[in-house]
């Protein structure tokens, strides 16, 4: 209820953190216990088990709530990996953590609660990792902790949060042919800025977002987490229930901002005739329009299609589009690496996996794969990659060196097929 | 947590990256003693060398932005950090670092009046960071008492445990 005691109302992050603190009003800067409606670990709870223990906790608040999704090193690629997964496997039987998605029905971590329907409308979850804020596409508030709080969680199931204010961004317009979800996130960060938003919730609203499907929302509300943000939440409308309406894991209770809700900033975006963008080294607010840079004839050694912010059915689908009958260039290497075996798996049925491979790409399992430069696809110095992943800081694929473009699936295989940056509408 | 903490200084610039203290290929790591010889190695590489226990970090803006990974103040606890103040921190990093018992500040403007290797004493509940060299003092908000008490305890794993072992049995 709004405006109650002629206090203001609240956006839907305040209103989340309301209901998961059962306090009728919160404000902004306010310390709050919420309880948790999901928890997930990915690798990194491997070292949440350890302080689990020393806490003298016996068993998991909720085996129903809590998921854990491997997916940075999948099949284990070192012995270092190996023993983080046999720590979680051991931790899961003990505990009776019966949501484990391990080797042959994994995915990565995010993609696997979005597609098992594991976050809903309303809740406050919580991961392992920083790309955890993609759910709040669902309009949930979702937030990446480290391993030793979400200790605190499983043995609790709340946590210490202080209430973020919200900055809104408002988006009108139509994303033009060959413009996508990612560009329009890539244009937020660019005016927004890596500390822009640090420790608040982003809230998306307005025209174009209404109009963007859920693959789409999961893209910008991911990417919230390159801002700093705690949070990026999107409204609940038709298209969120009808995504989750097969899959929901446990009631929805959705929630609105207020009429009356009171936003740190507002920041409105056009996106009528906005160009595709690219985010240059070293950061993913460095940004400008693709064309500009595809000017410059940047000449790519490795291109990746994958990661939690690009690699669903839909981008993969578009991809291979784009892909269809042409080559990737010589002395270019192409990785695509879906987010989710049952992404693989539907790619593999569509006839995409074969797109890719006549191409000369290579198709991978799904994981996290070259996004964190700790798997595969390691770039050595002086090496160029473009990548619609999310991070270009130094070091994030390998070499401390080697310069990371971010952009759209589409940018990446025109990338691929030319060798150098370009800019996909000129193939499509 | 001490009241009072003094130590030496190491100053970084802005925006110094979770990949910039522990590189994603040591995310497998969980060894403390291991992780420490890596921190830095991309954005500061003589500091595993060359940190003594009790050293202080200052940094500029958005510190230890990037992804969740506690190996990052993990690695700067083993190795013997004292304390970390920063014009701003990324919000994960913050609380791992708190939660680890590492006391962590928010001090606007402190950057700016550090030179590498100056002696600095910091006053937890006092609310004030001074450059011993130069007298140069700025004042900060303390932490809250909630996070303050987190720190006294050590950190979160003690505080959870004297909560549970509070709790009356079954």
């Amino acid at each position: 209820m709004s405006g109650d005691g002629g206090t203001h109302g609240m956006t839907l992050a305040e209103k989340v953190l309301s209901r998961a603190s059962g306090l009728d009003h919160v404000v902004p800067g306010q310390i709050i216990e919420g309880r948790v409606d999901l928890a997930m670990m990915h690798e990194q709870g491997a070292q949440t088990v350890g302080p689990f223990h020393d806490m003298g906790a016996l068993k998991v608040w909720d085996t129903d709530r809590v998921v854990i999704a491997i997916d940075h090193w999948v099949p284990a690629s070192t012995e270092g990996a190996a023993v983080l997964h046999r720590i979680l496997r051991k931790f899961a039987a003990e505990q009776h953590l019966d949501h484990f998605y391990d080797v042959g029905n994994h995915g990565i971590c995010h993609q696997i609660l979005a597609e098992n329907g594991w976050v809903v409308p309303g809740d406050l979850a919580v991961g392992t990792d920083s790309h955890t804020n993609m759910l709040g596409a669902v309009g949930s508030v979702s937030a990446g902790i480290g391993p030793t709080e979400m200790a605190a969680v499983l043995a609790l199931g709340r946590l210490w949060l202080k209430v973020p204010p919200t900055i809104q961004i408002r988006v009108h317009g139509t994303l033009g042919h060959g413009v996508t979800a990612k560009d329009l996130i890539l244009k937020v960060l660019g005016e927004v800025k890596t500390t822009g938003a640090t420790y608040k919730s982003v809230e998306f609203c307005g025209p174009t977002i209404e109009s963007l499907s859920m693959p789409e929302r999961f893209t910008l509300c991911n990417m919230t987490t390159e801002m700093g943000a705690k949070c990026g939440v999107i409204a609940p409308d038709a298209k969120t229930f009808e995504y989750l309406a097969k899959t929901a894991k446990h009631s929805m209770h959705p929630l609105y901002a207020d009429a009356d809700a009171q936003y740190e900033r507002v920041v409105d975006i056009d996106v009528d005739g906005m160009p595709p963008m690219v985010a240059c080294p070293y950061s993913p607010d460095n940004v400008r329009p693709l064309p500009e840079v595809a000017a410059e004839q940047v000449k790519v050694d490795q291109v990746f299609l994958g990661s939690c912010t690009n690699a669903r059915i839909e981008d993969i689908r578009e991809a291979a589009a784009l892909m269809k009958g042409q080559k990737v260039h010589a002395g270019v290497r192409f990785i695509v690496s879906p987010a989710s075996t049952s992404i693989y798996s539907q790619c593999l049925k569509e006839g995409l996996i074969e797109v890719f491979t006549e191409a000369g790409a290579v198709f991978t399992n799904s994981s996290c794969s070259a996004c964190f430069g700790g798997n595969m696809g390691i770039l050595s110095p002086e090496e160029v990659c473009a990548s619609s992943s999310n991070r270009n800081f130094p070091g994030r694929m390998g070499a401390k060196e080697a310069r990371i473009y971010l952009m759209s699936p589409i940018a990446t295989v025109a990338t691929a097929i030319r060798g150098v940056i370009s800019d996909p509408r000129e193939m499509m | 947590m001490q009241e009072v903490i003094q130590g030496r200084v190491w100053t970084l610039g802005d925006d110094v990256d979770t990949d910039g203290i522990i590189s994603g290929k040591y995310l497998t790591v969980i060894d403390p003693d291991e992780l420490k010889k890596h921190v830095f190695e991309i954005a500061l590489p003589e500091f595993a060398q060359g940190a003594r226990p009790g050293d202080i970090l200052v940094a500029g803006v958005n510190f230890g932005c990037g992804s969740s990974r506690e190996h990052a103040p993990q690695a700067l606890r083993a190795i013997g950090v004292g304390a970390i103040v920063a014009d701003t921190f990324a919000r994960i990093f913050f609380r791992n670092s708190i939660n680890l018992g590492l006391p962590t500040v928010e001090a606007k403007g402190v950057r700016a009046i550090f030179e590498n290797g100056d002696p600095a004493r910091i006053e937890m509940r006092g609310g004030t960071i001074t450059n011993e060299r130069t007298g140069v003092q700025i004042h900060f908000p303390p932490l809250p008492t909630h996070l303050l008490e987190l720190l006294e305890a050590g950190g979160l794993v003690e505080k959870v445990r004297r909560e549970l072992a509070g709790q009356a049995p079954g």
